[in-house]
């Protein structure tokens, strides 16, 4: 009970601080500007003016690279789960399932790494045959390693659902004639909805929140661009920029820091909302 | 009468426990058989052999023939897919999928494409509600969860289900379990209309039902088929002492 309301108090505090700390922000930068400004270069002018401090670029670079992790974590989970579940024999299951899972405990630096010293001039060199030219830092990069890393989250999530289905819903199916495949696709996966959702949204806000595999493989520059093979730079890694050095608090650039993780904020409360709102709305209809 | 299935020889094995000895039995078309005998003794292992429900059990093996229209089920030929859509299940736990009343039913359709267009596949539907005594109880709610109806219902369901793919046998295990008697006597009053068209095998452990709805009734023992025949027959006049002892509730 103490140890419950410790921890919702310490939630408000993170909270309350967060909130404080990020209308100090928007006292001195606009909020518009900093929203849906398109150039992120934070300084401070000679006149004081603050300038640079456009967001949007940080929050493209966020998206891309998520949805890059997301298009390898996604898929490759749900067929690893499929698979360990329904087709791979208990020995194979009992194996791989806990390998899987110390994949999950690998320091992100470990895979950041991976991603600098590997696949980046792995891509770099595929493409140059091709006579593309890549950097080494890319949101590719950062992008699939980070999907590798996700997706033992995913599949561990699903593998538990699938798992637990009742043998006779399987029966049902197949009695019917359905094939495995059929009864996965049609009945098992429709049947672990809201948990398939869960699994999406921890692997999504595991996805947002990374940041040492996109300093290490994407890099700082903060460009605007959609291109997968530009070095591009996120929300998360930017604010742990801003924040290392040894300015003044007060200043607009540290400041910066809590306005970006304000709206970090607000962005993923609203993802958890209306996650939960459609695991509701489905265990309404078929609960 | 013709026979609908032979069965011929048939063993079978968990591991390395066997389960069915040496089991031959013809199933009439158009006949309800009855399968009675006490707890463990192989009736639902049988069952599933004989629309190969057992080949998702990675330990069960089975030797002998199953004979459906003069064709080996476990040849080797044979797909295990058409075999399950000729010969259709129903559970002994009802066991709708979580999802709307119309689409359990159009489920097998939909798997299999037997309908033309949405009209079609809503005739399908209904029909087949109709023929499970169902569809007057849910016409107003056919999209909703198919969850929320009573036991009762879910297993007619169940039943409707099974019957969209228009398959030529429908096997029952212990159907009515977990029914109370006014569900249970709707789901016989279905079977004995359901004979007309379909062969149905039915496990049942209520031996009152077993002489209501069958015409043919297996005894079986410890794995072994011990005694079957005409079902009035076969309650009145046993020919083995283990059947006599089973129907006298002796023990079983
Ligand atoms: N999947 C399985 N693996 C191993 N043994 C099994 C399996 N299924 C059934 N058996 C065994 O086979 C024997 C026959 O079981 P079966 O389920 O066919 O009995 P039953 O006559 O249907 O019993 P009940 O009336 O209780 O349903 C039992 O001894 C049981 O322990
Ligand atoms: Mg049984």
């Amino acid at each position: 009970m103490l140890c419950a309301l410790g921890a919702v108090v310490i939630t408000i505090g993170i909270v309350v601080s967060l909130i404080g700390e990020a209308f100090r922000f928007f006292a001195r930068v606009n909020v518009f500007d900093f929203i849906f400004g398109l150039n992120w270069a934070p300084h401070t002018l000679e006149s004081g003016e603050e300038i640079g401090f456009g967001a949007i670029p940080l929050f493209t670079g966020t998206a891309l690279i998520t949805l890059i992790a997301m298009a390898v974590a996604v898929p490759c989970g749900v067929m690893v789960a499929v698979y360990l579940s329904e087709y791979a024999s208990p020995k194979i299951r009992q194996t791989l399932k806990p390998l899987l899972e110390t994949l999950a405990g690998i320091p992100t630096l470990v895979y950041g790494f991976f991603a600098v010293a590997t696949l980046g001039p792995l891509i770099r060199d595929v493409a140059g045959f091709f006579n593309l030219s890549i950097a080494s830092e890319s949101a590719l990069c950062a992008g699939l390693v980070m999907g590798v890393m996700i997706l033992p989250y995913m599949s561990s999530l699903c593998e538990d659902a699938l798992h637990s289905l009742p043998t006779t819903l399987r029966e049902g199916s197949m009695g019917l004639g359905a094939t495995p495949s059929e009864t996965i696709i049609r009945v098992l996966l429709p049947a672990i909805f809201p948990s398939l959702m869960a699994a999406f949204l921890l692997s999504l806000s595991r996805a947002i929140g990374e940041t040492m595999i996109v300093v290490m493989a994407a890099g700082l520059a903060a460009n605007l661009s959609f291109n997968p093979f530009e070095a591009v730079t996120t929300v998360t890694v930017q604010i742990v920029s801003l924040l290392t050095g040894d300015q003044a608090f007060d200043n607009a650039k540290t400041l910066a820091a809590f306005g970006l993780g304000f709206v970090l904020f607000i962005l993923t409360l609203f993802l958890n909302i209306l996650a939960l709102y459609g695991v509701k709305r489905y265990q309404r209809i078929y609960g | 009468m013709d026979i609908k299935i032979d069965v011929k020889h048939l063993n079978l094995f968990y591991a390395e426990k066997q389960a069915l000895h040496d089991v031959s039995i013809s199933l009439q078309s158009h006949q309800t058989t009855a399968l009675i005998g006490p707890s463990g003794c192989g009736k639902s292992s049988f069952l599933r052999c004989l629309n190969r429900m057992n080949d998702i059990i990675p330990s069960a093996r089975c030797e002998g023939q199953v004979i459906l229209d003069g064709e080996d089920i476990y040849a080797r030929s044979v797909d295990v897919v058409e075999v399950r859509t000729r010969v259709g299940m129903v559970f002994q736990k009802p066991n709708p999928f979580p999802r709307s009343i119309f689409e359990n039913v159009a489920y097998g359709p939909r798997i299999h494409g037997l309908f033309k267009s949405k009209a079609d596949l809503n005739d399908i539907v209904e029909g087949s509600l109709t023929r499970a005594a169902l569809f007057n109880e849910v016409k107003d709610r056919l999209h909703q969860p198919a969850t929320r109806l009573s036991g009762g219902q879910q297993q007619r369901l169940c039943i409707a289900r099974a019957i969209a793919v228009n398959p030529e046998v429908i096997l029952m295990d212990e159907p009515c379990s977990a029914l109370d008697p006014i569900a249970t006597a709707k789901v016989e009053e279905l079977i004995d209309d359901l004979r007309e068209k379909f062969t149905i095998v039915i496990v049942t452990h209520n031996l009152q039902q077993a002489a209501r709805v069958s015409q043919k009734t297996a005894f079986f023992h410890s794995g072994y088929l011990v005694e079957e025949g005409e079902t009035g027959a076969l309650f009145t006049t046993p020919q083995d002492e283990r059947t006599q002892g089973y129907i006298t509730g002796r023990y079983g």
